[in-house]
């Protein structure tokens, strides 16, 4: 990669693009494996639509293929809930709950705003908006279900709470009250899991040194794996075209 | 099925038959006058146990063949080459998944459920297409199953549009379409090899190489050896022969190696101008039997990973199911919908 200086608004198309990257990339890891085949087409249709984010984001920071595929792990951005392996469905579900929730809040005010990201904003707001409805109906589902799904989503709710601190860090070049997001998050969020019969975790929002330093560059062991996967095939053919 | 409704068991009965039909031969016979004349049988008409059988057999390997055949093209998607590539591929996976639940639903309506089918897809009674049993080695193989593997289902499923029963008939104009993106974008991949690096062009190659004859088997046995053929075409379920289907599709695939710049695998293959179609070398049968029975390089990874993918997901849709019990408990049996008003 290059060494051209960063702008601030590249900053923030790199911050979101890689999230709906690698986000996108751990919901294609399900293809073939969902519980049943609605949710085969639902997950693929949630990872369609951020990887079209991902690639609108990724171009306003420059080559989107030389970005995905040549950048190492350090360089990327993307919020560390966002690279957290699948896991059992209820961890993916927690995980889209979080990240659809804190998603769309952020897109409905960037759309509204004068912000250079209000138009991709304002298109993938309606998308978001199913990602969402789609995460709390299976939290509801799952949370106020059999026994056993009420055990794997409280279980998976906890895992994944310590990385959503880091979703209202302040981005360089993203003007959103961090502080009115953060509130209505977690009103929304509460909301969806005391109706899902699940308390929200308690604890802290960021634990370990590195948890929620994804946006510093700093990741968990799971994502140089993820990335050795999606990089190695294109770095092996240098300068091919495909 | 407008004319020749004579055989319709279910709702009004059309011409003062209101009891049960105490000539069979009478519902038969406006069956066949139906089929002869080309008209949809619909899921509400009575139709021939043996035709519903066969139909019930047909669709469901249809549909296993889709989510099965989800697996060797998802097997690419965490490495797909491009952001394009990998948004085509993935759209294409999960058509793939949609054709199933098409093809499910279609069954549905001959009065067998989704979970039956899989319980027989799982349990090795019901067979999906034996295509996939083959490993997808590199990107290549997700251009050359779109061409060749697609291309193949092509053929065999655009006669399927006029077959005689409705549902089916309906589902696969869907289908087709979407097939024919699929097959277009498999020799669109290909062809971005073949014109790439000389390392591209060799998987390229390599993976025509590898795909063209079990290609060429997924039109099933000759003629003479084909158990369900004959019945199949009376009853216009299937239209053309498999050795029909196979001559075609070898004869549209010769122009388009040539436009790809890449070879296909067979010494006896060449232009028979008397007959006005392609020669082309023998079919190993004795592999396309032998995968048939459950030894192919992929048989038994494929159904151990949609065994596993429905017996880990036992407990989401066993919650799904309680928690929508325990809803229409709460709602005493009737919904409203965000209006106020009650949904049928």
């Amino acid at each position: 990669m290059t060494a051209t200086p960063v702008t601030v608004s590249a900053t923030a198309a790199l911050a979101l693009g890689d999230d709906a990257l690698v986000l996108s990339h751990r919901l294609g890891e399900w293809a073939g494996h969902a519980p049943v085949l609605e949710e085969e087409v639902a997950l693929a249709n949630i990872a369609l639509d951020l990887l079209g984010q991902a690639r609108v984001l990724l171009s306003m920071a420059g080559d989107e293929d030389e970005l995905a595929y040549l950048r190492e792990e350090r360089a990327f951005t993307n919020l560390q809930l966002v690279e957290q392996p699948n896991g059992d469905f209820a961890h993916t579900i927690a995980r889209q709950l979080y990240f659809s929730t804190y998603q769309h809040l952020l897109y409905g005010r960037l759309a509204a705003s004068e912000s250079e990201f209000a138009p991709l904003a304002g298109k993938a707001v309606k998308e978001v908006a199913y990602h969402r409805d789609h995460a709390e109906q299976w939290t509801l589902r799952l949370g106020d279900g059999t026994d056993v799904s009420h055990e794997r989503m409280r279980r998976a709710c906890e895992a994944l709470w310590r990385f959503t601190g880091e979703m209202f860090q302040p981005v360089a070049g993203l003007d959103v009250d961090r502080a009115a997001l953060e509130r209505d998050w977690l009103d929304s969020v509460s909301d969806v899991l005391r109706r899902a019969t699940l308390a929200p975790p308690e604890g802290p929002w960021t634990g370990a040194w590195s948890a929620g330093a994804g946006r510093q560059g700093l990741h968990t062991e799971p994502f140089g794996r993820m990335l050795a996967e999606m990089q190695h095939l294109h770095r092996s053919h240098p300068g091919a075209t495909w | 099925m407008a004319t020749a409704a004579a055989h319709r068991t279910a709702g009004a009965p059309a011409y003062g038959a209101p009891h049960a039909d105490p000539d069979g031969d009478a519902r038969q016979r406006a069956f066949d006058a139906a089929v002869a004349a080309d008209e949809r049988v619909e899921p509400r008409d009575w139709m021939p146990d043996a035709y519903r059988a066969t139909l019930v057999r047909q669709i469901a390997q249809h549909a296993h063949s889709e989510i099965i055949g989800m697996q060797p093209e998802a097997n690419w998607i965490t490495r797909a080459p491009s952001l394009r590539r990998k948004a085509i591929l993935m759209a294409k996976v999960q058509d793939e998944a949609g054709h199933g639940l098409y093809l499910y639903s279609a069954a549905e309506t001959l009065g067998v459920s989704r979970d039956e089918l899989l319980d027989k897809l799982h349990s090795g009674r019901q067979k999906y297409s034996s295509i996939f049993n083959y490993p997808t080695l590199t990107w290549a193989d997700v251009g050359a199953i779109g061409w060749l593997v697609d291309g193949a289902a092509i053929t065999n499923q655009v006669p399927l549009c006029r077959c005689s029963y409705g549902p089916y008939a309906r589902a696969m104009v869907r289908v087709c379409k979407e097939e024919s993106f699929h097959q277009r974008q498999g020799y669109e991949l290909l062809l971005a090899l073949s014109r790439g690096t000389s390392e591209q062009h060799a998987m390229a190659q390599d993976a025509v190489d590898r795909w063209w004859w079990p290609s060429l088997m997924m039109f099933g046995p000759p003629d003479d050896a084909s158990q369900h053929s004959a019945q199949s075409m009376a009853w216009k379920i299937k239209r053309h022969s498999n050795d029909e289907l196979r001559q075609r599709f070898v004869d549209i695939c010769v122009p388009q190696a040539e436009s790809l710049g890449l070879t296909l695998p067979d010494p006896d293959l060449k232009w028979n101008e008397e007959h006005g179609r392609h020669d082309f070398g023998a079919i190993d049968w004795t592999e396309f039997w032998d995968v048939l029975k459950g030894n192919g390089p992929c048989n038994e990874q494929r159904l151990t990973q949609r065994r596993r993918a429905h017996d880990e997901g036992a407990w989401v849709r066993e919650a799904a199911a309680a928690h929508a019990a325990k809803h229409a408990a709460k709602h005493t049996g009737k919904h409203t919908g965000p209006t106020g008003v009650e949904q049928a």
